[in-house]
């Protein structure tokens, strides 16, 4: 029961990861890009020249039909990974995403075990 | 002078801790019950020592005493005396003495408040608790001495941070330290524990109100850090997932769990082990989240100056404290045959702290990282807000309804429980999101959970209030202002509203039901800024109504910097907030203006929830 | 089985605190030296003098080009121009200038009185194209070959030991 409650919630967290058919948040697209110039602040929070030039050009990049994930993609090829603050889904940060939840599932394990423990005792 | 008094104080105290560990050592040796009375007595002088030595400081920098290289660093004349006293531990050498008070007194008063528990359970804790001390006096003393002076004496400083300078950064180290430093003491204790095999709800009852004090004064300093970031930052936020801030963030979770777990093991005598772990975890933590914070391996907006020989005294500290706890856990561990029942309180209470294992393991996992990926493959990525959020939210909505039925399960084996009653506060939960949705706006399906489960949360808390013969006023209370502060946070991200757009002096601008003015732009002198101050017009369309922001850029002299002040309106409806910045090569200036409901209801769940944590203290001192 | 627990946390806490110590030399701050080795995209730059487009196609033509980033406004700039004129008496590689977010009034001064380096001018006005080559300040520079492959990324001024860097990869092939 329990393991199914978690793939529940797996799966809708995960799911919300995946682009959905609402139009381009541009304000959610600024804060997950991180300004470079700055010490840990995103371009949405950021007036550096830097920040002002980025928000132009994923203007452009919007008015040009790139999705979200395209955007992304175009930039963290240009400046690398450090630039998006929410880490892709690929095989180097596997562990980061998938750790916690495997954490949650031990850990209900866990539990279960030793209330059933007990049961078996009674 | 100053320098010479301090520099004497610190080899006092080194002295006076060394000889509290040899006469510990002593006292142990003895079979009798007795503890030495010349442990008592150089306990107190110890306290008395370091509080001397840290007053030493801060009035070096109340009179500006250029001759310490630390109050050239860190002070000017011109400062505010308030935040010249303050600067005594905004900056890293300084707040090291706060480190070593708090490792000190929380030392003497656990030794004089335990007089009920075993003299070689209080003992041990005492050596240990004196070794962390001398470790730290030996790292102020040898690398980061704050009485180090220079010669000639400058005539002026080198000034405060400005951004530093806010009263709501004033306190927060001091509030932050008796939270993660204090939680020193039962990191002490439970090696003692472990040692003197002083286990079960005796060795709970010793310092259950030490992690109460801790984690209610940690929640209060994170709440400060927090508000500062909100009215000092700019950006309208108060929550970055900023490794610094995740640095206290993570101490927290594992007292919140060793809490509700102490619990347990004074009323059942089970999970002796598991709280050892969170015992010892708090305050590794903490010496950890101190490494990050300051051996300059992360990038962070809240960092100190880096210093690379910092970072491997620290980290050796931190190792050594590591493996000598691992190895009396390894070697005197004795297995005990936990019986957990299902179906009572304590199942709930293993599942809080399930729920903040998950919590922690993810925040420490997306702050280590990028320090990580960097050092194997020298490949840098970031961990933001995004991550934390899209993993953490849907876990909450979970743990939110496990709280609100935890407290209702009583001890022992309970009855089922009332299924109908909580259908009913379901109900409740959902009419109350359908109004809010159905009235103001709706939102993702994430937030509409969030939603009912905290209103879950809360009316469940409250009726609680009305059922039970034995009300605890602290549960109650500490429970429904978490269910608030999730409500409240949930609100606040749906409804609040940001418009970004330019202008010069002089232009109005209508943005959907507003017009924004920029009337007048002045330029002020104060003691040690210029500032340029916007006086910005808001038309309200709907309502007609008019407000006034005056948002600033400030021009600091010392050091150079130019810093942004928002502008902030709040009531108990909603904040506006308002920053304004200028653009290099332009006459337009950039504004950015966020509309923020219930605010300040964020700011009042997290003290209400502190205050539970005080009542709780109070009624466990009643108890006992 | 415990044993087996007891050596997997050990290795774990020896591991972790390994990182950290690894780590106590790096920096924390960007750099771009992941980005060497990628091939540059698209290419449209507009020229200087008039409005004619620099494409791709006008990189093949060379061995090497140095791409610097540059403008009037910039302290910088001017204290790494006399690299950049040394650097243009080279055979193997040629200097594509990219004026970025000046006026051309200001620029063509900053030519004449510092010497003009550039094989091509073109100009950045808004500073977006400079997005497309990874730019995030001035100055900075990227030295390509001629299939368009990042060889390395100057942050800042030109020093004399980036010259002499330049000047081995260019005459070593």
């Amino acid at each position: 029961m329990k393991i199914k409650i978690f793939l529940t919630i797996f799966f809708i967290s995960f799911n919300l990861n995946l682009s959905s058919n609402e139009p381009i948040d541009e304000s959610k697209i600024h804060k997950n890009l991180r300004c470079l110039v700055c010490q840990g602040q995103s371009i949405a929070d950021s007036n550096s020249d830097f920040a002002i030039t980025l928000k132009m050009v994923v203007k452009d990049l919007i008015k040009n039909g790139k999705s979200e994930d395209e955007i992304y993609d175009f930039l963290s090829e240009k400046y690398g990974d450090w630039i998006l603050y929410n880490p892709k889904l690929n095989a180097g940060n596997f562990l980061l995403w998938s750790l916690p939840y495997l954490v949650l599932v031990f850990g209900g394990v866990i539990i279960v075990f030793l209330i059933r423990k007990q049961s078996k005792k009674t | 002078m100053l320098s010479n008094t301090g520099n004497f104080l610190l080899i006092l105290s080194i002295l006076f801790t060394s000889f509290i560990i040899y006469q510990s050592f002593a006292c142990l040796k003895k079979t009798n019950d007795m503890i030495f009375k010349s442990i008592y007595k150089i306990s107190l002088l110890q306290s008395t020592t370091i509080l001397i030595c840290f007053f030493t400081l801060v009035g070096a920098f109340m009179v500006s005493d250029f001759s310490l290289i630390n109050v050239y660093q860190n002070s000017h004349t011109l400062k505010p005396i308030f935040y010249k006293i303050s600067g005594t531990w905004g900056n890293h050498e300084g707040s090291l003495l706060l480190w070593v008070i708090i490792l000190t007194i929380f030392s003497f008063l656990f030794l004089i408040t335990n007089k009920n528990h075993p003299k070689n359970y209080r003992i041990n804790t005492l050596i240990i608790q004196n070794i962390l001390i001398l470790g730290f006096l030996f790292f102020i003393l040898f690398n980061s001495n704050p009485f180090s002076s220079i010669s000639p004496i400058p005539k002026e400083g080198l000034g405060l941070n400005p951004i530093l300078q806010d009263p709501a950064l004033a306190i927060h180290p001091p509030l932050l330290y008796v939270g993660f430093v204090g939680s020193s003491i039962y990191f002490s204790a439970a090696m003692a524990s472990v040692i003197t095999n002083y286990s079960g709800k005796f060795f709970a009852q010793s310092i259950k109100s030490w992690v109460i004090i801790s984690w209610s004064f940690q929640t209060l300093g994170i709440l400060v850090g927090s508000i500062w970031a909100y009215y000092e930052l700019g950006w309208g936020g108060f929550w970055f997932w900023d490794p610094v801030e995740n640095a206290s963030l993570l101490p927290w979770f594992a007292m919140t769990a060793l809490l509700h777990s102490l619990l347990v093991l004074e009323k059942r005598n089970i999970l002796y082990f598991w709280s050892i772990i969170l015992c010892l975890l708090t305050f590794t933590l903490s010496v950890t989240g101190t490494f990050l914070v300051r051996s300059g391996i992360l990038n962070s907006v809240h960092t100190f100056a880096n210093d690379p020989s910092r970072g491997i005294y620290i980290l050796s500290f931190l190792s050594l404290m590591i493996f000598a706890s691992v190895y009396i856990l390894f070697t005197k561990y004795k297995p005990t045959n936990d019986q957990i029942n299902s179906n009572s309180k304590e199942t709930f209470i293993l599942i809080n702290n399930w729920f903040m294992m998950f919590y922690l393991i993810t925040v420490l996992l997306g702050t280590l990282y990028p320090i990580f990926t960097d050092a194997i493959s020298n490949n840098k990525i970031s961990v933001g807000p995004p991550f934390y959020n899209s993993v953490i939210i849907p876990v909450v909505i979970i743990f939110l309804f496990f709280m609100a039925i935890g407290p209702k399960v009583r001890w022992i084996k309970n009855e089922f429980l009332n299924f109908k009653d909580l259908l009913k506060i379901i109900v409740g939960a959902i009419a109350v999101n359908f109004i809010i949705t159905y009235f103001f706006k709706s939102y993702s399906l994430i937030s509409n959970l969030i939603i009912i489960s905290s209103v879950f949360l809360i009316i469940s808390t409250i009726l609680d209030a009305f059922k039970r013969p034995k009300i605890n006023f602290a549960r109650i209370i500490s429970h429904f202002s978490f269910g608030f502060l999730i409500f409240f946070i949930g609100l606040n991200h749906n409804f609040s509203i940001e418009k970004d757009f330019n202008l010069k002096l002089g232009e109005t601008k209508k943005i959907d039901n507003y017009n924004f003015e920029l009337k007048d732009l002045k330029l002020q002198q104060y003691d040690n800024y210029k500032a340029v101050i916007g006086k910005i017009q808001i038309s309200d369309l709907s309502t007609n109504k008019k407000r006034t922001l005056n948002p600033e850029i400030r021009i600091y002299d010392n050091p150079q910097t130019l810093t942004y002040e928002a502008s902030i309106k709040t009531n108990f409806f909603r904040d506006y907030y308002l920053t304004m910045s200028n653009i290099d090569r332009s006459d337009y200036y950039n504004i950015k203006f966020q509309e923020k409901p219930l605010m300040i209801w964020i700011w009042i769940s997290v003290v209400m929830l502190s205050f539970g944590g005080f009542l709780s203290f109070i009624r466990n001192a009643k108890n006992n | 089985m415990q044993k087996i627990i007891k050596i997997t946390i050990i290795f774990l806490l020896i591991f972790i605190l390994g990182i950290f110590f690894l780590s106590l030399n790096k920096s924390s701050n960007y750099n771009t030296e992941s980005l060497v080795g990628n091939k540059l995209g698209e290419i449209e730059l507009v020229s200087f003098q008039d409005d004619s487009i620099f494409t791709n196609d006008d990189f093949k033509k060379n061995s090497f080009t140095l791409i610097n980033f540059w403008a009037s406004w910039c302290a910088p700039c001017r204290i790494e121009h006399p690299q950049l004129m040394e650097l243009s008496k080279e055979n193997n590689i040629k200097i594509l200038g990219v004026n970025f977010k000046d006026k051309k009034i200001n620029a063509l001064k900053f030519l004449k009185d510092l010497g003009d380096p550039y094989e091509y001018l073109t100009r950045d006005s808004n500073g977006k194209q400079s997005v497309n080559f990874g730019i995030y300040g001035i100055p900075e520079s990227i030295l390509i070959d001629n299939k368009l492959t990042i060889i390395k990324k100057f942050v800042g001024p030109l020093t004399k030991q980036d010259l002499n860097n330049i000047k081995e990869i260019i005459n070593n092939l």
